[in-house]
Formats: C-alpha cells, sequence, structure tokens
C-alpha cells in the first residue's frame, strides 16, 4: 500500500511477538505523559531523595568528606534497616503523587472515547490492555522506587564490603517486595478508579479520597474504641504495618492507655497492631476487588440487559 | 528489528483468498439476560462484499461483536476463515479490521500515531507500523491532515481515520458497521468509493452492516438481511434481483387491444404504458409460452420482453413481510 500506488494491499511483512504486545501502550503513553514540564519536572524532583541517599552512604565511607564537612561519623544516621527504609517509605510518598498525576486518564480516556473496541478488536486481550496500562504506572514508578533503591543498596555493599552484603542480603529483598507491593497497589487502585470515573479531575479526587477517608475514619475508630483495628481499613496504615514487617522494624505493642476505672482504681488497655498476615490478606482483597471491578469494566462493548 | 524466527510469519498466511466459506455460522444463538438477540444462525458466507441488513434491534452489530469475540455465544458458534470465534478469537482478530459505528479514537493523539498504535497492536514492527500508517491516511485521504490531532477532526474525517485504522494491518476481512453514518453526500461518496476499491482490489472480504439500502445496493455482492434476531435472507443480490419472474414489461406491434384482451382473459393484472409497451404481472399457473401463444394467436409481434429486477429496497421489503430464508 505504498502512497504513490494508491490502493489496498495486505501486509506480509513479519510480526512482533505476542508476548511483549502490552508494552507498546506505555511506549506511547510516555510520549504524552512527559509532553508536561510541569510533571517531568517533578519526576526530576523525585529522584533529589536518592541523591541524598547516596550522598549519605558515600559520606559513611569516606572520612576526608566527613573531614571537610566538619562531621563525625557518630552524626549521620546509621546505614541499617531503618535507613533503607526511611527512604524506601519516602519515595513511596512521591510513587503516590506520580500515580495520582499520570493514573486517572490512562482507562478512562479510553472509556470516554470507545477506545477499548479498538484495542480489543486486534490479537490484543483484556488481560493484555489492563497489563499494560498498569505498566505504564509500574515503569515509572520503579524507577524511582526499588530500582534505584537497590542500586544504592549495591552501593553500600560495594563500599562496605562482601560480608555486609551477604548478611544484609534480605533488606535488597525487603526494598524489592515493599516497593512492587506499593506500587502493584497504586497502580491497581488508580486503573480500577480510572476505569470507574470518566473524568480525569473527580478520578483524581476519588484516589485521593481512597486513601484518606479510610486513613481518617480508621484513626476514629482507633481512638473511640481504644484500639489499632481501625488500621486495617486506612491503605497507609496497612502499607506501613507490611513495610514495617518486611523490614523486620514491626512493632506488635504500639502503646498503652490507663483509664480510670469505676471502683476508683484504672485499667490498662494495652494497644495491639492487627497480626500482620491479616494485614497482607486485607491487601490482597483490595487488590482482588480492584482486579473485580476491572474485568467487569474493561470490556470493548457494555452489556445492556 | 530482529524477531524471533517463530514470529515471523504473514498475517493470514495460511488461510488464502479462497471460494471457502469467509463466515460458518454454526447455530449461533446469542442472550443478553436472558433474552435472545441472535437466534440460531446458520450458513456459510462467502461473499466478496456481504451487506448486512436489518431494522434497528435485529442483531446486525451484535452478529459482527460476536463474530469479534466481543460476546460470548450463548448456543452454537461461528468459524471465520475456518477458525472457531471461541477457540480461536486472537488469531482471528489478527486477520480482521473493525471499523466501529460510534465515534472511536484515542484521545490526544495524531492520526498518525493513532494509526501507528492501532497497527502495532496488531502485531506490526514500530517502523512498519509508522510507515503502513502514513500509507493508510494517505489512502482514505487524510494524508494532508495525519498530524492533527484526532479531536480536531470532522465528523467526516474521523470516520475516515476509523477506516485507517481498519485497514492499517491489511486484514483479510473488514467489518465495517455503518461507515456513513453522518456524512454528507460527498464524503458519503468517497467512503463508497474506498469501500469498492478496497472490495475490487480481491485483498479482502467486506462485512458492511448498514440501514442504508443506497450503501448496499452500491458496494455489496451479497447480502444477509437479519430480522428479530434470525436470518430473513441470504442471497447474491444480482441472482436475487433477476429471480423476480413475476414482473414483464413487453413490447408490441400489431392489434394491441385484442392481445391486452386476451392476456385480461388469462387473469393476469397489466397495465399499458404507452403505444406498444405493456407491464404484466404473471399470475399462478401462467408463463412466458402461454404469452408467446397468445401472441401468435392473435397476430401479435412481441419485440421485447423483459424481467423487472428488483431493487434491493423491493428484497428488503418482502424479507421483512415474508421473512424467507435464502439459505
Amino acid at each position: 500500500m505504498a502512497v504513490y500506488e494508491q490502493t489496498y494491499k495486505r501486509y506480509a511483512g513479519p510480526l512482533t511477538p505476542e508476548w511483549n504486545r502490552f508494552l507498546i501502550i506505555p511506549r506511547h503513553a510516555y510520549r504524552g505523559v512527559f509532553k508536561s514540564k510541569l510533571f517531568t519536572a517533578f519526576f526530576v524532583l523525585c529522584f533529589v531523595p536518592l541523591l541524598v541517599e547516596a550522598i549519605l552512604i558515600y559520606l559513611h565511607h569516606n572520612v576526608n568528606a566527613l573531614g571537610i564537612m566538619k562531621l563525625e561519623l557518630t552524626e549521620l544516621i546509621p546505614i541499617d534497616a531503618t535507613f533503607f527504609q526511611t527512604f524506601v517509605n519516602l519515595q513511596g510518598g512521591f510513587a503516590f503523587f506520580v500515580a495520582l498525576l499520570v493514573g486517572p486518564p490512562l482507562v478512562s480516556q479510553d472509556l470516554r472515547n470507545n477506545a477499548l473496541p479498538l484495542y480489543l478488536c486486534r490479537p490484543f486481550s483484556r488481560t493484555e490492555y489492563v497489563l499494560g496500562k498498569m505498566s505504564v504506572l509500574m515503569i515509572l514508578l520503579s524507577l524511582i522506587t526499588w530500582i534505584p533503591q537497590l542500586l544504592l543498596f549495591l552501593l553500600q555493599s560495594y563500599l562496605e564490603g562482601f560480608t555486609w552484603f551477604r548478611t544484609h542480603l534480605w533488606l535488597a529483598s525487603a526494598i524489592f517486595i515493599g516497593s512492587v507491593v506499593w506500587i502493584l497497589l497504586l497502580a491497581l487502585i488508580s486503573q480500577t478508579v480510572s476505569a470507574l470515573v470518566k473524568w480525569r479531575v473527580v478520578a483524581s479526587g476519588a484516589i485521593l479520597g481512597l486513601f484518606f477517608i479510610p486513613s481518617v475514619f480508621g484513626e476514629f475508630i482507633n481512638v473511640v474504641f481504644l484500639t489499632r483495628v481501625g488500621n486495617l481499613i486506612s491503605i497507609a496504615a496497612l502499607m506501613r504495618n507490611i513495610s514495617s514487617g518486611l523490614f523486620g522494624t514491626f512493632v506488635e505493642t504500639t502503646g498503652t492507655i490507663r483509664i480510670d476505672a469505676f471502683d476508683g482504681g484504672f485499667r490498662e488497655i494495652i494497644l495491639n497492631e492487627p497480626p500482620l498476615w491479616i494485614s497482607w490478606t486485607v491487601l490482597f482483597v483490595i487488590c482482588a476487588l480492584c482486579l473485580a471491578v476491572l474485568s467487569r469494566k474493561v470490556k470493548a462493548y457494555e452489556i445492556v440487559k | 528489528m530482529a524477531l524471533p524466527a517463530s514470529a515471523q510469519h504473514e498475517v493470514g498466511k495460511d488461510l488464502p483468498l479462497a471460494d471457502s466459506a469467509v463466515i460458518d455460522l454454526l447455530g449461533l444463538s446469542i442472550s443478553f439476560g436472558g433474552r435472545p438477540i441472535l437466534k440460531n444462525l446458520r450458513g456459510d458466507l462467502r461473499g466478496k462484499a456481504i451487506g448486512l441488513l436489518g431494522p434497528n434491534g435485529a442483531g446486525k452489530t451484535t452478529l459482527i461483536h460476536t463474530l469479534l469475540g466481543f460476546y460470548q455465544p450463548t448456543a452454537g458458534t461461528a468459524q471465520i476463515f475456518g477458525h472457531d470465534i471461541v477457540d480461536h478469537a486472537k488469531q482471528i482478530r489478527g486477520l480482521v479490521g473493525y471499523m466501529p459505528e460510534r465515534d472511536a479514537f484515542i484521545a490526544k493523539m495524531s492520526a498518525v500515531h493513532f494509526v501507528r498504535l492501532m497497527a502495532e497492536l496488531s502485531g506490526l514492527p514500530p517502523e512498519a507500523a509508522l510507515e503502513r500508517a502514513h500509507e493508510a491516511l494517505f489512502y482514505v485521504g487524510l494524508g494532508e491532515a495525519r498530524y492533527r490531532k484526532l479531536e480536531t477532526y470532522s465528523l467526516g474525517m474521523k470516520q475516515l481515520a476509523k477506516l485507517a485504522q481498519a485497514i492499517v494491518h491489511g486484514p483479510k476481512l473488514l467489518f465495517l458497521d455503518e461507515p456513513t453514518n453522518g456524512l454528507d453526500p460527498p464524503a458519503r461518496l468517497r467512503m463508497i468509493k474506498l469501500i469498492r476499491e478496497i472490495r475490487d482490489s480481491g485483498q479482502a472480504h467486506i462485512v458492511l452492516s448498514s440501514h442504508l439500502l443506497l450503501d448496499v445496493e452500491e458496494c455489496c455482492d451479497e447480502i444477509l438481511i437479519l430480522r428479530e434476531g434470525q436470518i430473513a435472507v441470504y442471497c447474491n443480490l444480482e441472482e436475487e434481483r433477476k429471480s423476480n419472474r413475476k414482473f414483464l414489461m413487453l413490447e408490441t406491434r400489431g392489434d394491441q387491444p385484442k392481445f391486452v384482451q386476451a392476456i385480461k382473459e388469462l387473469g393476469c393484472e397489466y397495465a399499458v404504458t404507452g403505444d406498444h409497451r405493456l407491464k404484466i404481472v404473471l399470475q399462478g399457473g401462467v408463463e412466458v409460452r402461454d404469452l408467446y401463444r397468445l401472441a401468435a394467436r392473435e397476430q401479435v409481434q412481441l419485440r421485447r420482453l423483459s424481467y423487472k429486477r428488483d431493487s434491493l429496497e423491493d428484497i428488503f421489503l418482502k424479507a421483512m413481510e415474508n421473512g424467507y430464508g435464502g439459505l
């Protein structure tokens, strides 16, 4: 079908492999995403804490630099599980805002413009579509979370030596699993909201609401009923517990409260965090719900019964 | 770009265009919420361009969507180029192109970017996809506007862009759902011309769904008329037009009044349309040879005898009245 011929001709060339066709979606989506200078600037900003982290690791192993800065080694934050957990959580916060900016229009625009039949009338399944749309976020978020964190872990291992690397290898898995769980959750929730709400602003508001309203409500339950069960409906609290569990910093008892009893004495209530397995279970339930909604909404055409 | 050997195959190479059935309906039924939409459709469609006709709600679009694998059949199945629509849905989608009825595009994209993305999703490598996107847009007449955002296109241009995305990967079968919807007369003519060109290229079969009989009449060689989810008629348009052999037009020389009187006595309806011209509707049991016999008896010359051809409208209306199956 050459331009000068102006006739219809079938394509007779080679085809790309099917297994990685879902990656076509992120490749084309990034053109639009990085057209916004504001977003590009914000994305660059996401790397600043990683730079600080790298400098801190470097300072720990460079006496001359410490001398120039007139600092003692003991004044620096120790490089341990808490160090990495802090930065993983910080990057998780940035990832949330990236998801908030990129996620909402991904599916909603296609639904609004009836584009789903165009995708699904090709050798491209609904699963590949969802996977493609999710990978737009997952690749972006990986670039600011687990990939640089693992590189920094390797830098620390290189500077500290093989023994440190061997004894702290579990930290690498904690960084990887913690980050991947978080970005997977972000990608799923933003896609689900995007599939339910056709308007970008409303979808962004809904994502914010999903993260913050249950947190406030959960905290309300905690305060009123003197418990920590409210954390189970707060996504932020769930992720905090899961992250702590992965980095080995999970504390089951997070406080005690003394209340006056009727007999004039007092009663002590121990505040226990919900067990980790319950947090994981709730997380799985949230993911399953998101997948169920996506499976219902991502269709070429809605069946009107 | 190097591709694995397994991926290096031609689209539909194993399925050459032949006289075999393009679409084989094997008792295909579809129900939504217990309400039957398509009822036990059977038959094999072989035409180069098949017109899908029927009143609103007859199931035309549902049939196309089912063939594309958007809906699962409630009972029965269908085959496209011998591939089952349920078991080999993905394989079939590699062989077909689809132009949806409703406005459909991907936002914030130029036409060339959009068509390229669609080509890549069909399996074309990025370079080939870009090349063919340009070609497809030139082919449909959007060459000059191909870098414009789709949102800025007029309705006619959007229809052409939809056609471009449907043909960019060079499908063997093209489903066109109401392609002339909302087009002004020049744009409609352009669309019809393109469809005919694709049909005449012999590279692709076309299934054209439309409620505009004229569109189907101009583009299709076969028609499938649906009524209430069932096949009312499936026929070759040209043969069906000729098949109505009861309405005759005659040109005579000689004593026409006597001949007309004899026709009347034979029980046929007639109308004199000119000095030597007659229109006759043959009644049951009366055949053309009876007319020749009468003409000989009354010593009238039959200078011309021709059958009036049914228009598509006649065929359609007849199908709506009778609901006979042409299969």
